[in-house]
């Protein structure tokens, strides 16, 4: 939720012209402007990993709706980040063909290797753990997706050779 | 037998761009609609085809179009044609088969189908999880613009329409039609109060219909060959062909175009094999995570939607789910309410609190702690929330039918958990205990 202490009232410049330009390109597919709302989150979320309170108040003036109202669709959906994330964000299916095909003793190799567990982020910023519904790949099932990218047919081992123990700074 | 949806989909999984969709009778559905059938024509030739849709539902998409305002009928302003797009049911994972190794056979299918209902702004809503197929579904429309298959007067005729890539930025619920219109429109995702139904005030206050993936790609077919071939292609008493899919512990998990009508155990045993070494099959979801489960003595009914659903369950989106002897079927359920509780919209009591309600219950009775009196509490969520008219929109009764199939036909392990205070099936059942989205 939004601190109050936090709401600014000078909001100028919190936005790049460029995110702005972005967001204006979606206002051309919508009778009024709030109905960019999501798109606007998408682009910020986009650039920026996640989505500040300072960039909510900023995007809702832009959008000409309140704070709350924007807060409110941006905490509705799971893929828009109110809070900063790591690098890449673990997607881990837990829904049922993934749960009946072993899914559970993936998800406890991941919080080992990783040290973390849903809705946390590594100490080097690199990962995220988050739960997601069904990924619609229940034929490769146990499935998670690791930034843009879909891993299927998961095992132990291939958590493992993913994640490593001693991981190269530059590897991301 | 015949492949229509899947004929652009070879073994080696090579999406297929505009060239190669065209050389094989691509656009041809589009290019003879153009030349001489009239939205009228088209709309006629759907409704004869005896289309139902392939999101779930099975609502005959002919007469899904036929309430849409036409002509003098309908006030001036833009009309939508929207493409369900957000494959989240559990289980189901056929939509993504199709966009990502064929995206032009669904967008033609919306190019006819707003050319139809007289749709000038079209919209393809897809779940932001699927990259590679909102990539190439990007690619395909920017081909379709350069070849004037989109934009402005489609090949020379007076017909224009305009199609973007919408992607999600997730929640389950989104797929409800309505649900989907408020989240294109920028809101949170609750579903709406029917009527007005979307075809007469859907998206921005305006005409409005929401397809599903595979619906959309049936119609290029149906215009290009008709109604009557399209009727044969089943063989039982629904038309057309149909994405089945099988996921659990088969031997050959997959997802095969098959005709309407093809019966259970040919799905299981040919295409996916049968189960498993050393596993028996104890019962399935015949179409994805908010179906009624079927247990072995159905196996030789036909996979058509009034078959199924006689037999007490649905046909939904095809997509089997498999549960083995070896598999805690409260587990199982477990795992399904849990879901089904998480992406609740919380616009309504009865759904926001008694799934979660119901969660906790099956929780305590798959952890051991369960009692009688826990199975009669589940017996009343049935009840209440399972009925129609009790909730806002479909979301909980559908989460109660995979458990109320679940306490009539494996009634004796729910009773095994009560009386031995543990879950006989042993570790690979045991649950996720967490039950929240991880604070995001």
């Amino acid at each position: 939720m939004i601190n109050s202490q936090m709401i600014q009232t000078d909001l100028t410049g919190v936005l790049t012209q460029e995110e702005i330009l972005q967001i204006d390109a979606e206002l051309s597919h919508v009778p009024y402007k709030s109905g960019a709302a999501i798109d606007a989150l998408k682009i910020i979320q986009a650039n920026r990993g996640w989505v500040s309170d300072e960039c909510l108040q900023a995007i809702a003036r832009h959008l000409e709706m309140s704070s709350e109202d924007l807060e409110g669709v941006a905490t509705f959906y799971n893929l828009i980040y109110r809070k900063p994330v790591g690098k890449k964000v673990i997607l881990f299916c837990d829904s049922v063909s993934c749960w009946i095909c072993g899914c559970d003793s993936i998800k406890t190799r991941v919080t080992e290797k990783l040290g973390i567990d849903y809705g946390q982020t590594t100490d080097d910023n690199r990962y995220t753990l988050l739960p997601v519904p069904c990924l619609g790949a229940c034929d490769r099932a146990p499935v998670m997706m690791v930034g843009d990218d879909l891993l299927t047919n998961l095992t132990e081992d291939k958590i493992d050779q993913l994640f490593p123990d001693n991981q190269a700074e530059d590897d991301l | 037998m015949e492949k229509v949806l899947t004929r652009n989909i070879g073994a080696d999984l090579q999406p297929t761009n505009l060239a190669a969709y065209e050389k094989n009778g691509g656009y041809q559905g589009l290019k003879k609609a153009m030349k001489g059938l009239s939205p009228k024509d088209c709309q006629d030739l759907v409704s004869a085809s005896n289309l139902r849709g392939r999101g779930g539902a099975g609502f005959p998409t002919g007469m899904k179009w036929s309430f849409v305002p036409m002509g003098e009928n309908c006030t001036p302003g833009h009309k939508y044609l929207v493409c369900n797009a957000d494959e989240m049911e559990p289980g189901a994972f056929k939509d993504r088969l199709l966009m990502e190794y064929d995206p032009h056979q669904l967008i033609e299918g919306m190019i006819l189908a707003a050319y139809t209902i007289g749709a000038d702004l079209s919209y393809i809503f897809i779940r932001g999880e699927y990259i590679i197929s909102i990539q190439r579904l990007r690619d395909a429309l920017a081909e379709c613009y350069a070849k004037g298959y989109l934009g402005k007067n489609i090949l020379g005729s007076s017909f224009s329409i305009d199609m973007y890539v919408h992607p999600s930025a997730g929640r389950y619920i989104c797929g409800e039609e309505t649900a989907l219109i408020n989240a294109l429109e920028g809101k949170r995702a609750n579903p709406r109060a029917k009527p007005p139904f979307p075809q007469v005030s859907g998206l921005w206050g305006r005409p409005t219909i929401v397809n599903n993936v595979e619906t959309l790609c049936n119609i290029p077919h149906i215009v290009d060959r008709g109604a009557e071939w399209f009727k044969s292609l089943g063989s039982g008493e629904d038309s057309g062909t149909k994405l089945f899919g099988v996921s659990g512990r088969v031997k050959n998990p997959g997802c095969w175009e098959l005709p309407m009508g093809t019966p259970i155990r040919e799905i299981l045993e040919d295409c996916a094999g049968g189960m498993q070494d050393g596993l028996q099959l104890k019962g399935f979801l015949p179409g994805g995570g908010s179906t009624d489960f079927l247990v072995p003595e159905h196996l030789d009914l036909a996979m058509d939607y009034n078959v199924i659903g006689k037999a007490g369950s649905r046909m939904g989106t095809g997509t089997l789910i498999i549960l083995d002897d070896q598999t805690c079927p409260v587990g199982m359920v477990l795992n399904l309410i849990r879901f089904f509780a998480h992406e609740s919209c919380g616009f309504c009591t009865p759904c926001r609190e008694g799934l979660p309600w119901t969660r906790q219950v099956l929780l305590d009775i798959e952890e051991g702690r369960g009692t009688k009196k826990d199975l009669d509490t589940l017996a009343f969520q049935i009840n209440y929330i399972g009925a129609i008219g009790n909730t806002h929109c479909a979301l909980a009764p559908g989460a109660m039918e995979p458990l109320q199939s679940a306490m009539k036909y494996f009634r004796e392990d729910f009773d095994r958990h009560v009386s031995g205070h543990s879950c006989p099936y042993g570790s690979h059942s045991k649950p996720l205990s967490q039950n929240n989205s991880g604070g995001y």
